[in-house]
């Protein structure tokens, strides 16, 4: 079980978290511009890396608030924790 | 006949202290301290069981946790009677009462032994190939493949023990109390660090505190000594804590471990009363320390698996720490120098060894050397190729092994034994370090995995790590230690060592033997019977990786996880494909490393404890009037009242007419209450309803709908304008907490410009919902300074109020149809304000109703249920609730998605009414519904989602989804059941007034 680091409280076990999908991708500002294709890619389309992943958590057994973590799938590593807005520590 | 083989107690056993034991309904006795294996031993029993699929007689073949065969049920027919326990664990005590499982009607004499004479038929991946076809008769193969095989029996009564779980923190945990444990420990606590040590055994200091032998000495002290006085000296130490029979079941990633600590299963059962019996400890450690040993590995030849044949290994400490020999004529069959030190052992207190088997054409070596002074034949180069004996061995046949070891020459020769010990030399226990993410690298001089790549801050020494020698254990603890816990001083100055093994070994993993390999039946996993036969099946019919030749053959899938042949199984796979070993990967280890009771699992969370239930401050009121209840998410919801043996149906038809006729009452307190607070307010409720919120009037209410961003429905309910920026908003019971969720995602992830904030009320308000014609004269007594004029409050809007001074909120708002109030007030007054009202309208037979009526009522209306009417794949349009959603607005969520090619197919499925032709006719929900029976297959249409008998109507009423629904009006479609087909007709999803007149209706 993991460790998190949540950027609000420290360091907590995993079960207080709750995962929430791939990191950094914005909802369209104007989905009304948009083709169903290009609807359909933000709507579904997600990557499941093996290896180094941008991933959203939210701390919802605690603060509820929402954050990013790059995580290494292979092998659970988890390489940084920021805040919502923040730019990715690393790429 | 019963011998006793105690020749002489050792410090483990104290023999003043007698204990009686009954096994298999016979009365033994045996000595504190003994396990049931070891007393078993001293009795001359050796056959406990029988094997899995061929029945074959099964006896004590290990000492440790790594057991396959000796496993037993305690405790018969008791409330803690337990399957799957290994005899080499469990301690004994006055009155333990064990017998043998897998066998009918003994284990003397079995029914399913005919299953070895049916073996030639019975290979690997038996079950797969004989019992598929046909599909049906798959019940009656069950039955009788359940009858004959099985482990053990369940227990049919609730546990009567405690069990807990514990958190532990500690700097450096330590797996093992071995030699190497013990040193690691003693280094990490004396160098400041909060150490914790557990072993799975009642006493400590593994295999090296029964070590006597004069062969390998520390600073010129036996082993032994040396060990007592390490282990004397770490008990005294203040930031050590340790803990015995104790046994790691998890290492999971980032230093987090689950260990079992077992306190009571040693006692008497009368002393057990009101302890705790197992504790489930969830170790978080900044440092792990692997020392858990090696496993001895077993030989691979036929008819390997006699009573009577242990592992070297274990026969030396059944003498040396228990004072019981396993036999009288000893034979010790072997590949390498650890089953001399057996003979040692054996010949030390005069114990008969008939002879010594030796794969090696050369043995260089003292304690070899020292052996044979003894006169004990060695047979150098030889191998066994059978043994004899049905329920204990008798006799073995031994052949000299070809130069390149693959097959046997010369003669036969046969040799008495009553005990063969075997050796394939040793097995670094590699689980726990494998289970934490651990990769191994393959030693090809002595055929090992041992440790490569450590994924957490962690380490293994002793065996485990492939230090077999005394020498190197000790080197090697010290200065690896030095580097893991970064110390200078190891505590250890100048230690000298003495050792009589040398390593050489000659690894065959697949012994030959003079018969062809179709005629053999050498074991590789002795609990669930695969032969190497089997793998070499598995091969042939084109399997290759372990993971698959494992689950066709069952190699390894036993309650050991296959701790003795698991290698033997990856041997045989790459002698026989010609690869290198670990090209077909290793098995995978996984959690549990020894079994753990559900008990241990679930620790204090059990009966009401399970699952935590939430009940509404009104529950007591429910429960004193008969209430029966219904579970909705974690709540206990009142669901019908019956009244003087009524059933479900009678109750509900009673409460819905009343709710019509005159005044029902409903505890709505489930619903989930967000409170929203911000200048943004209304804007953010605009973005996720699909309706338009931004002219909602203070002091006014509107139902909502919400979407998923993928335009289906997720979630409904009547949000209130309570002030400028300030709303309350509910949820359905189940969905609260994730609307929560979904709404604080997209205010912190997407709008966080958006001046809007979140709490949940849900526990703060008790919710009462008054309906019917007699509504308003009821709240009226309850509430008399409260204006119900429908000028000043008309359906859909809010007040505040207050009850005997408590400040209230009451809205006018209906889930049923009718004319109707709901009250929230702050929970604790819940309850009393739910007794004014059932005082008030005690002239107006105001009757109480649960989930169910609500349900009928609203189904009347064609009110829909998220949940229940809906699932991930309804839209707005779906359920014919266009209205609902704004078509001039910008974005909500979810808007985009109501276009997609997909969601504006016109043969979508759609919320639709159904009436039954007879209006006695009741459909089941979930029932299909078709157009056709004739054509084949018959093509699915739909499902009936809600189902009810409808009192006020007098008729049945169901709503379901159809394709194509919505231009289905008045269409005939079937419903078939089993028995017979049902005849319906597409109607509108509202039955009962159409034009809402109850609701406007001048009271
Ligand atoms: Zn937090």
């Amino acid at each position: 079980m993991f460790l998190i680091n949540c950027p609000f409280c420290g360091e907590r076990e995993q079960s207080e978290f709750k995962a929430g999908g791939e990191a950094h991708i914005m909802r369209p500002k104007q989905p009304t511009e948009l083709s169903d294709d290009e609807w359909a890619e933000y709507l579904f389309m997600r990557k499941n890396i093996k290896g180094i992943q941008f991933e959203r958590w939210n701390h919802v057994h605690g603060c509820r608030k929402w954050f990013n973590m790059v995580r290494d799938t292979s092998n659970d590593q988890i390489k940084a924790v920021y805040k919502m807005g923040e730019k990715p520590p690393l790429k | 006949m019963s011998k006793n083989l105690r020749f002489k107690t050792s410090k483990l056993i104290d023999e003043t202290y007698r204990i009686s034991f009954k096994f298999n309904n016979k009365i033994y006795f045996g000595f504190k301290g003994d396990t049931l294996a070891s007393a078993l031993l001293a009795n001359d029993i050796h056959l406990v069981g029988r094997s899995f699929k061929y029945h074959r007689p099964r006896g004590i073949m290990t000492s440790g946790s790594e057991e396959p065969n000796a496993i037993i049920q305690l405790h018969d027919n008791s409330s803690r009677t337990e399957p799957n326990v290994r005899a080499t664990e469990i301690e004994i005590y006055d009155g333990l009462v064990a017998s043998s499982q897998n066998c009918w009607p003994s284990v003397n004499f079995d029914v399913g032994g005919i299953n070895n004479l049916l073996s030639p038929i019975l290979p690997a991946g038996f079950y797969y190939k004989t019992f598929m076809w046909p599909a049906s008769f798959w019940k009656k193969y069950e039955f009788f493949i359940r009858k004959s095989a099985g482990l053990g029996k369940s227990p049919k009564i609730s546990d009567p023990d405690i069990y807990e779980h514990n958190y532990i923190h500690c700097d450096v945990l330590v797996i093992g109390a071995g030699i190497s444990g013990i040193m690691a420990a003693k280094m990490a606590a004396k160098n400041g660090f909060k150490t914790l040590l557990v072993d799975e055994k009642s006493y400590l200091g593994g295999s090296s505190i029964y070590d006597y032998s004069e062969f390998s000495k520390i600073n010129n002290q036996i082993t032994s000594s040396w060990l007592e006085k390490e282990i004397n000296e770490i008990s005294k130490l203040e930031n050590l804590e340790i803990k015995k029979r104790t046994s790691v079941a998890a290492f999971h990633g980032y230093n987090f471990l689950l260990a079992r600590e077992n306190l009571t299963d040693h006692l008497p059962i009368n002393q057990r009363l009101n302890k705790v019996r197992h504790k489930l400890l969830k170790i978080r450690a900044k440092k792990v320390i692997t020392a858990t040993g090696s496993i001895e590995r077993p030989l691979i030849f036929d008819n390997n698996d006699r009573p009577g044949i242990l592992l070297s290994s274990a026969i030396k400490k059944y003498i040396d720490l228990y004072g019981v020999t396993c036999g009288k004529n000893n034979i010790l069959f072997t590949n390498n120098d650890t089953a001399y030190e057996t003979a040692m052992s054996l010949l030390q207190r005069g114990i008969k060894i008939n002879a010594i088997v030796d794969n090696r054409l050369e043995i260089d070596s003292k304690i070899s050397y020292e052996v044979e002074k003894n006169n004990i034949k060695i047979y150098k180069g030889y191998s066994v190729v059978d043994t004899y004996g049905y329920k204990r061995i008798n006799k073995i046949s031994i052949m000299k092994l070809s130069k390149d070891g693959q097959t046997v020459i010369g003669d036969k020769t046969k040799l008495k034994c009553d005990c063969l010990g075997i050796s394939g030399g040793w097995t670094p226990a590699v689980h726990l370090f494998t289970q934490s993410g651990g990769k191994l690298k393959f030693r090809e001089e002595d055929q090992v995995f041992i440790p490569d790549f450590y994924p957490s801050d962690q380490i293994s020494i002793g065996s485990c790590n492939g230090d077999f020698s005394l020498e190197e254990i000790i080197k090697n603890t010290i200065s690896s230690l030095k580097k893991f816990l970064n110390i200078d001083n190891s505590e250890y100055k100048t230690i000298e060592i003495v050792s009589g093994l040398n390593r050489s070994k000659r690894n065959i993993w697949l012994l030959p033997s003079d018969k062809s390999i179709g005629k053999t039946k050498s074991f590789v996993d002795y609990q669930n019977d695969a032969t190497s036969k089997d793998i070499k099946l598995a091969l042939r019919e084109g399997f290759r990786s372990i993971e698959h030749v494992k689950r066709y053959t069952t190699t390894g899938m036993g309650t050991d996880q296959g701790k003795l042949g698991n290698m033997h199984a990856l041997g045989i796979i790459s002698e026989t494909a010609g690869t290198k070993m670990g090209e077909h990967g290793t098995t995978t280890f996984r959690p549990p490393y020894t079994p753990l009771t559900f008990g241990t699992i679930v620790g204090r969370n059990v009966g009401k404890f399970f699952d935590i239930f939430r009940r509404t401050p009104i529950h007591d009121w429910h429960v004193a009037n008969n209430a029966e209840f219904e579970n909705v998410g974690q709540w206990k919801r009142a669901w019908y009242y019956p009244k003087n043996n009524e059933n479900i149906h009678q109750a509900v038809q009673r409460e819905s007419k009343s709710a019509r006729d005159s005044a029902g009452i409903l505890d709505a307190s489930t619903l989930g209450k967000i409170d929203i607070q911000g200048t943004d307010s209304s804007e953010f409720l605009n973005r996720v309803y699909t309706n338009a919120w931004s002219k909602l009037e203070v002091g006014k209410c509107r139902y909502g709908l919400m979407l998923n961003e993928d335009g289906m429905v997720y979630d409904d309910g009547v949000t209130t304008r309570l002030g400028e920026n300030h709303y309350l908003m509910t949820t359905t019971t189940g969905g609260a907490a994730n609307v929560l969720g979904k709404l604080e995602d997209y205010l912190q992830t997407e709008w966080p410009e958006l001046d809007v904030y979140l709490s949940t009320v849900t526990d703060h308000y008790a919710t009462i919902s008054v309906c019917g014609p007699n509504s308003k004269k009821i709240v009226s007594k309850v509430i008399p300074d409260l204006d119900l004029s429908d000028e000043k409050f008309p359906h859909m809007s809010f007040k505040n109020a207050k009850i005997n001074n408590i400040k209230c909120r009451v809205m006018r708002i209906s889930f049923t149809g009718e004319h109707s109030y709901e009250i929230n007030i702050q929970a604790s007054f819940g309850k009393s304000v739910w007794e004014k009202c059932m005082e008030a309208g005690k002239d107006f037979n105001i009757t109480p109703y649960g989930t169910e009526t609500m349900h009928l009522l609203r189904a009347e209306k064609g009110f829909i249920i998220v949940g229940q009417d809906t699932d991930a794949t309804m839209t707005p349009i779906d359920l014919q609730m266009d209205w609902i959603v704004s078509k001039k607005k910008y974005d909500f969520i979810g808007k985009r998605s109501l276009y997609r090619s997909d969601t504006i197919r016109d043969d979508r499925k759609q919320l639709v009414g159904l009436l039954t032709e007879n209006p006695e006719e009741i459909l089941e929900e979930g029932a299909q519904i078709v157009a056709d029976v004739k054509k084949s297959p018959i093509e699915m249409l739909g499902h009936v989602t809600s189902s009810y008998y409808s009192p006020n109507l007098k008729k049945s009423i169901a709503l379901g989804v159809v394709k194509g629904g919505k231009n289905m009006l008045g269409q005939k479609l079937i419903i078939p059941m089993e028995d017979k087909n049902i005849n319906v007709t597409v109607a509108d999803p509202v039955f009962f007034d159409k034009e809402g007149e109850r609701l406007n209706a001048k009271l």
